[in-house]
């Protein structure tokens, strides 16, 4: 098998514009859904799916959603996860509030939710960029998980704010077991990757890179800035708010506001520096890493260390290796996980010849 | 030049002033471009010229003057609107998008002709793929036009500088405008390069009717290619005319020849 391009000639415009316009893309990214979807619930257990495979296509999805904004639109945000709070309490209250209300459309009005919040407070990204946007965004993570935290209403007055998330039902099937939750997730991010694929390589993601890259330029080609960076936080909150949702509903359980602090928002971010800023593959890959990277180290410590430090020293190992890598793909590789399996590619187009 | 034909004044501007705090760009400039000429602006460095295409296109609001173009006095405009009515630029320090291909950015110039709205580009349903293919098809045509079919697919902050300059013209020809404004278009670049861009031009000028509107230092260019040329200096105009008239005129060779010379 080789991946190569050679033979395939693109006769349309049609066929040179398909969302994989390789061939041994198109396989590859078949075989993937194929494991993912058949072969993963079979042959990982329990434990495995439930504290790492759901987690991981959880923040796949909020940074998918980050990455659009900052990625693609150019808006650095710090707020991700506070619309993940959002998306998260949004559906619960709609559970809660709206007689059968089904759990998908729940998801649907939290993304939707947090996409309202989002846009608000996207509003300072007109005035003004870059570092002062980011702490225009930090306002709204403190803002947010306090006023969640501050008015009983959102969490029906439970002590502190904490939200148990109800059963998840569909057509009277009851999501209970980690491998029906698990293809639940899957399923969902799947189609948003999809769209998320879509948007960016159509006009609106077009618009999204011209902002980023030359904002005067885009307007005098007739691009709207306001409404380019309004969708921008619009379809990127909305996409942590599900992420936020599921995070709740398919994974924890249990949450409360300060669930969704700035660390996780700082994580999500980690995620897309060191996946690839500007890549939907990027999301996943950062995401992978930084969800197996502890569990990794963890078990280095243990097996191979174990005797030289104490356990407790993993966790900060852990913070040393994180920083370290975030300062090794801001200088080395800014594009990231993304760009390296690119190369790699790259390398694999010309296999086994050199040059 | 060929058998093109200069219509009627479709661009109007009369007494512009424009002041950024104590600077005075412009001072009460009055001028007019035709229908499918080319329209050359001259002058020293800091005239006003740049400022004069930012006040077109409504990246500038003047303090005072009134803009009619085709016939309709205009009101404070943004430049999104002067895209819409087909005014199209390129800008004097190159403003790609770095991080896109060619023919994305080149794509990106189609903007305001796709219709597709969010929902049916997300989910690739009704007009969403066909614009794609329809728009792709007037994109490769423009890519043809201006030689640069082998670099499509490049990231254009990997392109040589003259290159990059004619990927801008293409972002702006993509938009189909109807007239043209052109910020230095051959600075910096080598005498071949400036000749192909000339002839770019012209043939732009030539086989769409474009209004051309254009800047340019290379006096030898400017009077090659232009109908009427339009001198200012310290923000004020000095000199209006044919290619020959501003030639001869003496406050211009004072102000801006002689220097050049
Ligand atoms: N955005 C701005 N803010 C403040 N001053 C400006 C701005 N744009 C232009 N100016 C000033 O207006 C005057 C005219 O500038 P402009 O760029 O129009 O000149 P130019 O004729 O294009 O010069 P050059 O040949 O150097 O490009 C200059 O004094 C410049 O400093
Ligand atoms: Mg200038």
């Amino acid at each position: 098998m080789f991946y190569r391009e050679a033979g395939q000639f693109k006769t349309t415009y049609l066929a040179d514009q398909q969302i994989f316009p390789i061939t041994q893309d198109r396989i590859g990214v078949l075989l993937i859904l194929a494991v993912a979807f058949v072969a993963v619930p079979m042959l990982f257990n329990e434990y495995w799916i439930k504290a790492i495979l759901i987690p991981f296509l959880i923040f796949s999805l909020a940074a998918l959603g980050l990455n659009i904004l900052t990625g693609y639109a150019g808006q650095l945000s710090l707020g991700s996860a506070a619309f993940m709070a959002v998306g998260a309490f949004a559906s619960y209250n709609f559970m809660l509030r709206v007689d059968g209300m089904p759990i998908l459309i729940a998801f649907v009005c939290g993304g939707l939710s947090a996409a309202v919040v989002g846009i608000a407070f996207g509003l300072p990204s007109l005035r003004i960029k870059g570092f002062y946007l980011a702490v225009a965004t930090l306002a709204a993570q403190f803002f947010i998980v306090w006023a969640l935290t501050k008015f009983g209403w959102f969490s029906n007055y439970s002590s502190s704010g904490v939200i148990t998330a109800q059963e998840m039902q569909i057509f009277g099937y009851k999501f209970v077991t980690a491998e029906s939750k698990y293809l639940l997730v899957l399923s969902i991010v799947v189609l948003l990757a999809l769209a998320a694929k879509n948007m960016v390589r159509s006009s609106i993601g077009r618009a999204w890179m011209a902002v980023r890259d030359m904002d005067v330029a885009a307007e005098v080609i007739g691009i709207r800035i306001m409404h380019t960076k309004l969708l921008a936080f619009a379809v990127s909150s909305f996409y942590c708010g599900v992420a936020g949702a599921l995070y709740a509903y398919a994974y924890i359980g249990t949450v409360e506001p300060e669930g969704f602090n700035l660390d996780l928002s700082f994580k999500i971010l980690f995620m897309i520096i060191i996946g690839g800023v500007g890549s939907i593959v990027g999301a996943f890959l950062g995401a992978a890493f930084i969800v197996l990277l502890p569990i990794a180290l963890d078990v280095m410590v243990q097996e191979w260390l174990h005797g030289i430090f104490p356990p407790s020293i993993s966790s900060n190992l852990q913070l040393v290796v994180f920083g370290g890598l975030i300062i090794f793909f801001l200088i080395v590789e800014p594009h990231g996980l993304a760009r390296l399996w690119q190369i790699g590619k790259q390398k694999l187009r010309l296999w086994p010849f050199p040059h | 030049m060929s058998g093109r034909k200069i219509g009627e004044v479709i661009l109007d501007l009369q007494n512009i002033s424009l002041r950024f705090g104590g600077v005075k760009a412009l001072t009460n400039i009055s001028f007019d471009v035709r229908e499918h000429e080319v329209r050359a602006i001259i002058g020293p460095n800091g005239a006003g010229k740049s400022s004069m295409l930012n006040v077109i296109n409504g990246v500038y609001h003047p303090q005072e003057g009134r803009i009619n173009f085709r016939g309709e006095e205009r009101r404070k405009m943004e430049p999104h609107m002067a895209a819409m009515q087909g005014i199209a630029r390129t800008f004097q320090n190159i403003a790609l998008f770095k991080g896109m291909t060619v023919l994305d950015n080149v794509m990106t110039g189609r903007i305001t002709k796709m219709k597709a709205n969010f929902l049916e580009q997300a989910i690739r349903i009704g007009r969403a793929g066909r614009e794609e293919v329809e728009h792709r098809k007037k994109v490769e045509e423009v890519i043809d036009f201006l030689e640069i079919q082998h670099i499509r697919k490049t990231p254009v902050g990997r392109l040589p500088y003259g290159l990059q300059k004619r990927v801008e013209l293409a972002r702006a020809l993509a938009a189909e405008p109807s007239m043209l404004l052109l910020d230095e278009p051959m600075a910096g670049m080598n005498v071949e390069e400036k000749q192909d861009m000339c002839r770019f031009i012209l043939d732009v000028n030539d086989q769409f009717g474009t209004t051309i509107v254009l800047i340019e230092h290379d006096m030898g260019v400017v009077m090659d290619i232009s109908d009427r040329v339009v001198v200012l200096d310290y923000g004020k105009k000095i000199g209006d005319g044919t290619p020959d008239e501003v030639r001869n005129n003496q406050e211009v060779i004072a102000a801006y020849l002689g220097v050049a010379h």
